[in-house]
């Protein structure tokens, strides 16, 4: 058994050493950064006006993106399992779309659509709406690539509890709303919860797609990790690391909800 | 509406269902949505790309940068899927099959790239492996530093794909084949790998996919002529105002995201004994939520 065990030992030490290169030290590097210079330069950049500015515009795209993206997930993760249809395959394949599909074309394809010389971008204009370099631009930017993970969560849930207790509430009369409420929304909240949790990630962290959408304009369109990426490019290195603390530190306890979601349903 | 439930014999069979014209209503709702969210601005992309005509696309497409920072793009992200193929394999079976005090927070970090900005992503790698690395070394501005940051991104697309396939094998297979003589890496290339294969698949597909179209990570490290990826090739067309150039890339990008979407439903069909969502052809995704509705604790038994 001696050779067993060393190759038991062999793959864990490959397996986390990997981890621990990869994920792991980098992230501890951060804090270590950030406070290389005491408390003062990070806080600061984040207190400054932009850095706030930058906070609260990343808590408006969570704001709408994650409700608006979980009543469409849950509906349309009722209606692909519980009613067939032909069209339902292709319904499924567009949802994946948003995970195989670079952020900078996803942003490009919205630029490309509500810009000057875009489809709807002149119309638009014509009625004093600005979409591009503004909050709705980035909204939609922030809804698209935050698109598939409630409804991917929902689903597999969804199959899993199946329709015996639905059948048994509508047999004592309750109808579809009320069925929804008492019965199915309760059996599947935890799959619900997480795909919010990972959307609400996704959203937190968007880069490619709002970058080009927004322009990151200091103080007008810029989110948090807009800010992170000025702030490095401009070498005030002290907000850049800041700023990724603060969203490491919110990655993290998304981290937290996910495993604590995870322990719940179990 | 007639739905007083009156007759027994019309209760919904399937659970909740919405009436005829409700499904046809939601059905519409959603395909609305998807049409304004996905379906138009990925339309506007297809036709800016052939605006000017096949002719222009091609040239376009094959102009000197545009391969440069294609090729740059595919090579790497293939490098990247085998080099995190061997590691998620590995990170997945230690998970499973060992036991080691910290295990859940190992296990927890696995999603750290999923919920980590992806600009932060970068950051941290350039602490680390940058300018004043302690280890000496400065990834900034060089291929190893867009292969590492897309090695930090895709990691858990294989270790949420495999590890649920790890936890539903029958051991009995491995003790059978043990118990006829087989040995340790004999036991995992006949009976393990081929079981583990159509997860294996598709967490490489969807890897591969993200390591195409990775941007964030990459924002800080590759901003050199050197280390440009199809994404950041594609911002600076858009920074110089080639709509029409920056549209026509994004259309290789896209047919290759169809192409590895396309491949994964199909794996995904092939090994459909392991896939809840086979028998109504829907797709599931290896995300990190994968073995939610397991239990928890038969690993650690």
């Amino acid at each position: 058994m001696s050779s067993s065990r060393s190759s038991r030992w062999g793959l864990r030490f490959l397996g986390i050493g990997y981890l621990t290169l990869l994920l792991l030290a980098p992230l501890v590097m951060i804090f270590f950064k950030t406070f290389e210079d005491g408390i003062g330069p990070p806080l600061d950049a984040i207190t400054s006006p932009d850095g706030l500015h930058a906070l609260k515009l990343t808590l408006i795209m969570v704001a709408v993106a994650v409700p608006l993206n979980t009543i469409f997930g849950i509906g349309c993760a009722l209606l692909l399992v519980r009613h067939r249809w032909k069209g339902n395959v292709i319904i499924d394949g567009i949802i994946n779309l948003p995970f195989a599909i670079s952020p900078i074309v996803i942003g490009l394809s919205l630029f490309l659509l509500y810009g000057a010389n875009g489809w709807f971008g002149p119309a638009l204009a014509d009625v004093g709406f600005k979409v591009l370099f503004s909050i709705p631009g980035m909204i939609l930017a922030s809804v698209f690539v935050s698109l598939p993970f409630v409804v991917r969560e929902v689903v597999p849930v969804l199959q899993e509890i199946g329709t015996d207790q639905e059948q048994a509430a509508s047999t004592l009369g309750a109808n579809a709303w009320q069925t929804f409420w008492r019965i199915t929304l309760p059996a599947i909240r935890w799959g619900v919860a997480y795909g919010m949790v990972l959307t609400t990630a996704r959203v937190l962290g968007e880069f490619g797609a709002v970058t080009i959408v927004s322009g990151s304009i200091s103080g007008k369109t810029q989110t948090l990790p807009l800010f992170v990426a000025k702030q490095f490019e401009g070498f005030n290195f002290a907000g850049a690391y800041g700023a990724s603390l603060l969203l490491a530190v919110l990655a993290l306890s998304t981290l937290l909800a996910m495993n604590l979601l995870k322990r719940k349903e179990a | 509406m007639e739905a007083h439930a009156a007759h027994p014999a019309a209760a919904p069979r399937a659970g909740i269902r919405l009436p005829g014209v409700g499904a046809g209503l939601g059905r519409g709702t959603i395909l609305l949505y998807l049409s304004v969210i996905v379906l138009l601005p990925l339309a506007a992309v297809a036709s800016k790309a052939f605006d000017n005509g096949l002719d222009a696309f091609w040239t376009a497409v094959t102009a000197p940068q545009a391969v440069a920072a294609l090729e740059l793009t595919f090579i790497a992200s293939l490098i990247v899927v085998v080099i995190n193929a061997f590691f998620g394999t590995i990170i997945a079976w230690v998970l499973v099959r060992d036991e080691f005090p910290g295990k859940p927070i190992i296990n927890a970090v696995i999603d750290l790239p999923f919920a980590l900005p992806t600009i932060v992503a970068g950051l941290t790698l350039l602490a680390l492996y940058g300018a004043d690395s302690p280890f000496g070394l400065d990834v900034f501005t060089t291929r190893v530093g867009v292969v590492m940051a897309l090695l930090f991104v895709t990691l858990p697309f294989v270790v949420r794909a495999v590890q649920p396939l790890l936890l539903e094998m029958d051991r009995e297979m491995e003790a059978a084949a043990a118990s006829l003589g087989a040995r340790g890496f004999t036991i995992f290339r006949r009976i393990i790998f081929p079981n583990l294969l159509p997860g294996l698949a598709a967490g490489v597909a969807l890897a591969f996919a993200r390591a195409l179209g990775e941007f964030g990570s990459l924002a800080l490290i590759a901003i050199a002529f050197k280390t440009e990826v199809a994404s950041v090739y594609i911002r600076s067309l858009v920074e110089s105002g080639n709509e029409s150039g920056a549209a026509a890339v994004s259309v290789v990008l896209l047919g290759a995201s169809l192409l590895l979407l396309a491949s994964i439903t199909l794996v995904q069909r092939w090994g459909s004994r392991h896939d809840r969502g086979g028998n109504t052809g829907l797709t599931v995704m290896p995300m990190s939520g994968e073995d939610f509705t397991k239990d928890q604790e038969t690993d650690d038994e």
